[in-house]
């Protein structure tokens, strides 16, 4: 008798994701689907895709899905949440869409405590567009709108979301985590899990910030992507719990 | 044709000036009447003036708005006196809160009706009642509509749990319509 | 149930829950207020909810993620308002997402006035959102038809999956009349919501929102597919006008809304002289009514609106003849008096009575 220990998930379609060798995305995407299918949550769950390289979201989930506007994820979400209290509603966005064009949006979903979980990939770059500055590019790294490297002075400082978001009353769980080793990988996971668990037991808003890497925008292979997000990004952002209203935190 | 009433409610705000209109409009639609109440909105209500247009008529309002052409005017407040007097209608009737309104009408083409609402609300214990007995005034010589309505649509302004406050406003209507009975031309 | 008294804005929303509306989103802005004011208030009440957005551009895709969601949901602004949802709307018209959008205009353009206006025609029937779409657009000019249109909005809505804009001013939003609420609305078949709309899907068949369409062919069919389908339907059913007087007239009014109704007073006063003036009164601004101006006795389309000039365009296209049509207009939040209209009307029709 044969033992199945490794398989797709059941929340997965069959359709092959588009995004390049060493991107977090495909990951990130796999973390979510074991975790509804953990929860036994496939045919209860809608996901909003953001603008950016996760635009094809609805393509590879067979949870309902929405295309959003750009950076308006969170508050798509709020009319779907709002309608739909018993669903498990995700919003999934990159950090241009979060971070720059939708800094109210998420801001103000997460002050009024949607019970909504925010998956939020920060890569430091545009990816969809061509490698553009990001509000989380970090100071010095390269871009295509900032090809001499991030100059704070001219171009300012990037934004630490999950510290931003921790001092406001709103959300119930904020952990920054990063998919770039296996131990990071399943602390991934084990920190969207319990964002989705706070989600279902209505504790507030909830928000996984993934640093994540670009390798073909950064101009990097992909094991060298892998090595630049522990040596470079982790140190500018720093891994960790945010906010847990169950740890007092 | 049929009657129409064009009437403007100005003055400070909290003189009530707001609610008199609905008051006549309501009383206008139970008397079987057509019937519409525009509010002046935006800055000039933050400033402290306020007014209202009111139409009450036999047939269906066209424009529910009149820049002039008014046959009934409340003035409670000096500026309202100014800015209302001239946009009379011939023979139309303006009616002055002339407890704090201390100049006259230099038209002779209008009637005028001097009230001292304030001093008459005084009289009556109950400063807030000076947009009733103004009206009980207005409903007295221009005949819009009766004085009963005005105590139905009361309760439709302000809500069934007002209904203590229909005995005194029904002294301040009579109040302000005895006043006007004497001043009758 | 007898006629209660209301003020328009809170008409709308009262319309709004007994039309079966449940969610509201919406940001604050004059000559509005009163509609989520109201909403905030009795929403809660009837069971659903009020949301205040932290902006326009939220509060429109709030409604996109609600109205995704299959719910009736509403939203309601001003002028520069619009001009944030504009987007959003676009949203919903390619996800093919039920919504009422309200718009009560004011003077613009940018900040402009809070004083009624109508010079957001263009932009409820033009749009500012990108690609090819239309919306339908209701006109109410006055209480009663505000109730009578927000409620049919709701039906136009669900029946076509798209967004319906109800477009008035300030002056409806802000004046009381006596209105009936429950004036029966015309039903039309609707799409179970279990065969789009968000959380009736399941995993063998996914219910998707989608706005994304790479594929240009797939593209082009979408935007084709709407227009044979969807737009030319609405066409050939949603129009609707009122004529008042035109059963001799040689001349016409066009106007719609307020103006509408200060126009019906210069058509009176111009009768009492003798001229053979009617009114024509588009309630539809999209589709735009064509039948009125197919009328071969009229000499001349006089088109009244409080702004520059844009529904007068639509009035020409109608009529296909530029010379038959003129145009009066006051903007700015200056509302045209029943006598300047007449006078206006008087030295087109050169005194022929």
């Amino acid at each position: 008798m044969s033992t199945t220990i490794f398989q797709k998930p059941k929340g997965l379609t069959d359709t092959r994701m588009h995004y390049c060798p060493g991107c977090g995305h495909g990951i990130v995407h796999r973390i979510i689907a074991e975790c509804i299918d953990e929860m036994n949550e496939i045919d209860n769950t809608i996901i909003c895709a953001p603008v950016g390289c996760a635009v094809f979201i609805p393509k590879y989930f067979k949870y309902d899905s929405i295309h959003c506007a750009h950076g308006r994820a969170p508050a798509t979400g709020t009319g779907i949440k709002r309608v739909h209290p018993d669903k498990t509603v995700i919003t999934y966005q990159g950090d241009g869409d979060l971070a720059s064009i939708g800094m109210a949006e998420i801001v103000h979903a997460a002050a009024r405590g949607e019970k909504i979980t925010t998956i939020f990939i920060n890569n430091g770059i545009y990816g969809m567009t061509g490698g553009q500055m990001a509000p989380t590019t970090l100071p010095g790294m390269r871009a295509t709108t900032s090809q001499a490297g991030r100059d704070v002075e001219r171009n300012g400082n990037p934004i630490r979301v999950s510290e931003l978001l921790s001092t406001l009353d709103g959300p119930a769980y904020i952990e920054r985590v990063a998919v770039d080793t296996p131990a990071h990988v399943i602390k991934a996971k084990k920190a969207i899990k319990k964002a989705l668990e706070y989600q279902k037991a209505n504790k507030g808003f909830t928000m996984v910030e993934v640093v994540s890497s670009c390798p073909t925008n950064w101009g990097l292979s992909a094991t060298k992507a892998m090595e630049f997000v522990g040596e470079k990004m982790i140190p500018y952002y720093p891994l960790g719990v945010y906010k847990d209203v169950e740890e007092g935190k | 044709m049929g009657k129409t009433h064009k009437i403007s409610c100005a003055g400070f705000g909290g003189q009530g000036v707001m609610s008199m209109g609905q008051l006549l409009t309501y009383a206008g639609m139970i008397d079987g009447k057509e019937v519409s109440w525009v509010p002046a909105y935006g800055p000039e209500m933050r400033g402290g003036t306020a007014n209202c247009s009111v139409i009450v008529s036999d047939t269906p309002v066209g424009s529910p708005i009149f820049e002039t052409g008014i046959t009934t005017a409340v003035v409670m407040n000096l500026p309202s006196f100014h800015k209302f007097v001239p946009k009379v209608a011939s023979g139309g009737s303006i009616f002055v809160n002339s407890s704090i309104v201390n100049e006259k009408v230099d038209r002779d083409d209008v009637n005028v009706y001097y009230i001292p609402v304030n001093d008459l609300a005084n009289e009556l214990g109950n400063a807030k009642l000076i947009n009733i007995i103004m009206l009980g005034a207005v409903i007295e010589i221009d005949k819009i509509v009766e004085s009963e309505s005005i105590l139905k649509a009361f309760l439709k302004v302000f809500g069934d749990n007002k209904a203590k406050l229909i005995p005194i406003n029904r002294e301040a209507l009579a109040k302000g319509a005895e006043v006007a009975k004497t001043l009758k031309k | 149930m007898a006629k209660i008294i209301m003020k328009g804005n809170e008409a709308v929303a009262k319309a709004a829950i007994i039309a079966g509306c449940r969610y509201f989103f919406g940001y604050p802005i004059t000559p509005q207020n009163e509609v989520p004011e109201y909403l905030s208030r009795e929403l809660f009440a009837a069971g659903g909810t009020f949301v205040q957005a932290e902006s326009e551009v939220a509060a429109i895709n709030m409604v996109y993620g609600a109205g995704g969601s299959g719910a009736r949901v509403m939203t309601s602004s001003s002028s520069p308002g619009i001009a944030l949802k504009q987007e959003g709307i676009g949203y919903c018209v390619a996800g093919e997402v039920p919504c009422v959008i309200v718009s009560m205009m004011r003077g613009g353009p940018g900040l402009g006035t809070i004083q009624p206006s109508q010079s957001d025609y263009n932009q409820a029937t033009r749009g500012g959102a990108n690609g090819d779409y239309h919306i339908p657009v209701l006109a109410p000019g006055s209480v009663q038809e505000a109730v009578d249109d927000v409620k049919e909005a709701f039906e136009i809505a669900d029946c076509y999956r798209t967004p319906v804009i109800v477009v008035a001013d300030g002056l409806i939003g802000q004046m009381m009349e006596p209105v009936e609420l429950e004036n029966p609305v015309k039903t039309r078949d609707i799409s179970p919501k279990e065969a789009w709309a968000l959380g009736y899907g399941t995993r063998e068949k996914q219910n998707s929102i989608e706005n994304l369409v790479i594929d240009s062919p797939a593209c082009e069919a979408k935007n084709i597919r709407f227009f044979k389908e969807k737009y030319s339907e609405i066409e050939e059913n949603e129009v609707k006008y009122e004529e008042y007087m035109m059963d001799d007239a040689e001349y016409a009014f066009v106007a719609y809304g307020t103006t509408s109704r200060i126009v019906k007073n210069s058509v009176n006063e111009l009768r009492e002289k003798g001229y053979k003036i009617g009114l024509i009164k588009p309630r539809t601004l999209w589709p735009f009514p064509q039948v009125p101006f197919k009328n071969k006795n009229i000499k001349k389309f006089v088109v009244v609106e409080m702004s520059m000039g844009q529904m007068v365009i639509d009035v020409e296209l109608a009529v296909g003849d530029r010379d038959k049509v003129t145009f009066y207009g006051r903007c700015g939040g200056i509302i045209p008096t029943p006598e300047e209209c007449a006078d206006y009307a008087e030295k087109v029709m050169g005194g022929a009575k």
